[in-house]
């Protein structure tokens, strides 16, 4: 038998996979004609699971973002980012600048884990609009141990149970929020564990656009059998290079695992290259290969000088590869803002070296399976960064000359380098992980025997391949490996396995290859070439499913009923934070039986933080409510209604209207009096106010004295809110000295700040309050109708 | 086997090469790490592999499951999942799923054997 073709001849390389315009491929379905999302309204989750066996991904493969260099928006001119999107949610400050929302150059990821596709689904939408474009589906714990593939949407642990039916549901709502926000969603899992080459084929065949795969994760972390581990991996890389499936290593779960974490670089550079150049060496192109990494260190180390060395010698030797730049998760602990700020410093060694995905971590994976609104805040804490440091590599760029890092890029070079010579000089890559070579908390060659070692006879799965017989075939496309096609010519005549059917095997190819001839054309086709031939099976367990589950929150949706959650629908799940003036074990104590008095059901202190050892603990508490809320009952406040602008000026002019403004008490605050009044901010100079601005922290005498001495109509007063209700005070005092001299009636008092309501304000004696995201606007139309009104 | 960081000692036959020199030695290692493993998976399968061909064919997970174990079972693998699947096709004049649902139900494999024999 030959034993020279790798790959089946008239396919594979040279007969690509369609990869982005399935339209001009007749061999592809449609997707089901979903109507598109209202963004007022929820996802239709009922109906989007109904009709699932007709639905077919739009296209395959996986898609960058497309870059706009010198990009205007507002006043500002970007250099490292992308196609902005059709609707999203700016970040918090972006009132500021006209809700612009600029998107970083690199794809981000957010890492959905719900454990139920009906809930993981609505977590995508939110995710997109804050400007993920790679939604990254964790499994549930244990999938990667099953050998065969699940079915249905049975409930995951941690993750979810991933099956065609939970891939067409994902795929399909990504199909509507992609056209939502305007800019393609890349979706993602995982290709490992025993059951890696069935994955393949569904993700193929189901329009997944990015996996993990690395053979390495299998042996090392999930104790599957080394030998099925690779010769599994060929098989489903090469099927995910046919459907244009982008690859991500597991080489970050090294640097998670070590016991210190940097002392594990070279083993990691070794790890990307083992993956790297198997995937390669089984028909994967190189600009499909991602390596997962992650900078390995945390403050208090000093992390950035440990990490960036290593990010350079990763990014010297892997540049033909594709960076994801996954953040730390090694030294994660229960505090967002801790993660918050690890992850940070993570972006920036991104935005000094290279990315091309930035992976997201939620600032709650440290303590809980990760909840919605994290999702969007990691996310936030990506685009915000990459954003804020656009173009800072063309001032501030990296010293390769500075010693220290010359010298250790160098180093972890040849760190990596004496690792796989003594790997090899050991017997091999199997050999190397049956000696506990890696994830080793010394650095190479310094070991402390405490590395992950694996029996190459052990393990799950363990004695489960088997040699191809010299008549092994298998009559599919895009298969890895010996395949005797061969034997087709004759079939229908010989017996099979009988060799005198062979004629000239090599000319035999090369003469089906010239006619185009498929590798599945004696079956008719394979579903890779005949979309129509892909099976579908919907439910296999009569209650854990997704349509089960849903009836138990059908009267939320029913009604419209409102209930908190973080994680699925009505699991009622809140989050207190309360600072407790007590030393940390009594403080929990009480937290639990404060959650209680909250009539909270199963307490839990999800963090708490030692502010000092006596005098108390920030805690956070996390507990259930059972309570749901009928809109229909609740009294919302209008939206301020405005007026136009000629309408005001004309007003104002008439009247000459003046206006006195300060911001009262022990307030040195100024700014939001400012956007209010100056005519930049269109303030209300705008409209022709003449306005006194008398400064901060000025006595309500003087304020009062100013407003007369000027003959104002308009009194504004800034004040923060206090513990000691400082700003009642303030505001009390105004109302009753204007009352007191007699100018009560002549005067519109408004008092404004961050935390200030109308409602507050009014009952405090004032004639309006304005809280945060006031604009001039809003209170010149209150000032020209209430004046109106009043006969003023 | 602990051992001290001996990375001094150790790295004196790199020291002269260049960044570029070392960083070919680099990879020269790693493709010579690899190449047995895919010589393994060239001429290996395993029953995820075989499953992923019937899948390919056209049949659910449920079946091909199903099919491939009784593979396993009788010492076919090695033959492919997919080959058996073809023999009873042409045996029954049938086409790939409904060949391998008769199979999984336990029909044909009489056939099966006798196409290559005692091969246990």
């Amino acid at each position: 038998m030959s034993e020279r073709q790798t790959h089946a001849p008239g396919c594979d390389a040279d007969r690509p996979y369609p990869a982005d315009d399935v339209s001009a491929d007749p061999r592809f379905g449609r997707p089901l004609a979903d109507p598109p999302l209202d963004p007022c309204v929820k996802l239709d989750v009922e109906s989007l699971l109904e009709g699932l066996e007709h639905y077919r991904p739009r296209r395959r493969g996986w898609i960058w973002r497309t870059l706009v260099p010198e990009q205007r928006h507002y006043e500002f001119t970007y250099h490292e980012t992308a196609e902005p999107l059709a609707r999203s949610v700016p970040l918090p400050a972006a009132h500021y600048f006209e809700d612009i929302d600029p998107q970083p150059d690199c794809v981000i990821t957010t890492e959905i884990a719900s454990g139920r596709p009906e809930d993981d689904i609505r977590r995508m939408r939110m995710a997109a609009w804050h400007g993920a474009d790679h939604i990254m589906v964790i499994r549930t714990a244990g999938q990667s141990h099953m050998d065969g593939l699940l079915e249905g949407t049975p409930e995951g642990v941690g993750g979810i149970a991933i099956t065609r039916k939970q891939l067409r549901l994902s795929r399909r709502a990504l199909d509507l929020i992609e056209d939502e926000v305007g800019r393609p969603i890349n979706f993602h899992s995982y290709v490992s564990g025993v059951a890696g080459p069935e994955m393949a084929v569904l993700f193929a065949e189901e329009g997944v656009n990015g996996a993990h795969q690395d053979p390495q994760y299998n042996v090392l972390y999930r104790n599957i059998n080394m030998y099925r581990s690779f010769v599994d991996a060929a098989v489903a890389k090469h099927v995910m290079a046919a459907a244009g499936i982008l690859q991500i290593d597991g080489a970050h779960n090294a640097n998670a695992t070590a016991v210190k974490a940097w002392k594990v670089m070279p083993e990691l550079l070794v790890q990307h290259a083992i993956n790297c150049a198997y995937s390669e060496a089984v028909g994967m192109p190189a600009d499909h290969i991602a390596l997962s990494t992650v900078p390995p260190d945390a403050a208090p180390a000093p992390c950035m000088r440990m990490d960036l060395p290593y990010a350079i010698a990763l990014r010297d030797l892997f540049g033909r590869y594709k960076m994801r730049a996954q953040q730390n998760t090694r030294y994660m602990e229960s505090d967002g803002r801790d993660a918050t700020v690890s992850h940070v410093m993570n972006l920036l060694i991104s935005r000094l070296t290279s990315a091309d995905i930035q992976s997201t971590i939620t600032p709650d994976e440290g303590r809980n399976v990760p909840w919605h609104y994290n999702n969007v805040a990691a996310v936030d804490t990506a685009k915000q960064s990459l954003v804020g440091m656009d173009g800072l590599r063309e001032m501030v760029k990296v010293d390769r000359e500075a010693p220290e890092l010359k010298g250790r890029v160098r180093e972890i070079k040849e760190r990596a380098v004496l690792f796989l010579e003594a790997m090899l000089e050991d017997g091999g890559y199997f050999a190397g992980v049956e000696k506990a070579y890696f994830v080793d908390s010394g650095e190479y060659p310094e070991t402390n025997d405490d590395g992950i070692g694996r029996d190459s006879g052990g393990g799950v799965a363990a004695g489960s391949i088997v040699p191809r017989a010299d008549d092994y075939l298998a009559p599919v496309c895009h298969h890895f490996g010996e395949n005797h096609l061969e034997l087709l010519a004759g079939f229908g005549a010989a017996v099979p396995g009988e060799e005198a059917v062979v004629a000239d095997a090599a000319a035999l190819d090369s003469d089906r290859a010239s006619r185009g001839a498929r590798p599945c054309d004696v079956i008719g086709s394979c579903t890779l070439c005949d979309d129509a031939k892909v099976p579908f099976i919907d439910e296999l367990d009569p209650t854990d499913n997704a349509a089960t589950r849903l009836t138990q929150t059908a009267e939320l949706r029913e009604r419209g009923l409102i209930k908190p959650e973080v994680e699925w629908a009505g699991d009622g799940v809140v989050v207190v934070t309360m600072f407790l003036p007590a030393a940390e074990a009594v403080a929990e104590a009480a937290a639990l039986e404060l959650g209680a008095a909250m009539n909270l059901a199963d307490c839990e202190v999800i963090h708490k933080r030692v502010m000092h050892p006596a005098e108390g603990t920030l805690l956070e508490l996390k507990g259930r409510l059972e309570v749901t809320i009928d809109p229909a009952t609740l009294v919302i406040p209008e939206p301020p209604d405005v007026l136009s602008d000629e309408e005001i000026r004309e007003f104002v002019h008439e009247r000459e209207l003046r206006c006195v403004a300060a911001t009262v008490g022990n307030d040195e605050h100024s700014v939001g009096m400012r956007e209010i009044i100056d005519i930049k901010h269109g303030g209300l100079e705008k409209w022709g106010f003449a306005v006194t601005y008398l400064g901060t922290s000025v006595p309500i005498e003087k304020v009062l004295d100013a407003a007369i001495e000027h003959a104002a109509s308009v009194v504004l007063i800034s004040t923060i809110i206090t513990h000691a209700e400082v700003h009642r005070e303030m505001m009390r005092k105004l109302a009753d000295l204007a009352e007191e001299k007699g100018v009560r009636r002549k005067l519109l008092l408004i008092s404004g700040g961050t935390q200030v309501t109308d409602e507050i304000a009014r009952e405090s004696g004032m004639d309006a309050g304005f809280g945060r995201r006031t604009k001039g606007l809003d209170v010149a139309s209150f000032v020209v109708k209430t004046m109106r009104a009043r006969g003023m | 086997m602990a051992r001290e960081d001996t990375f001094r000692e150790a790295r004196e036959h790199l020291q002269g090469l260049s960044d570029a020199e070392l960083e070919a030695r680099f990879w020269e290692l790693a493709q010579r790490c690899v190449d047995p493993l895919v010589e393994l998976a060239r001429t290996h399968t395993s029953p995820s592999i075989e499953r992923s061909v019937l899948m390919r064919m056209g049949v659910d997970s449920p079946t091909a499951t199903a099919i491939v174990a009784e593979c396993e079972t009788r010492g076919l693998l090695g033959h492919g999942a997919g080959h058996v699947v073809l023999v009873a096709m042409r045996a029954w004049d049938a086409d790939a799923v409904s060949a391998a649902r008769r199979l999984a139900d336990g029909d044909g494999w009489d056939l099966i054997e006798a196409a290559w024999g005692d091969v246990r």
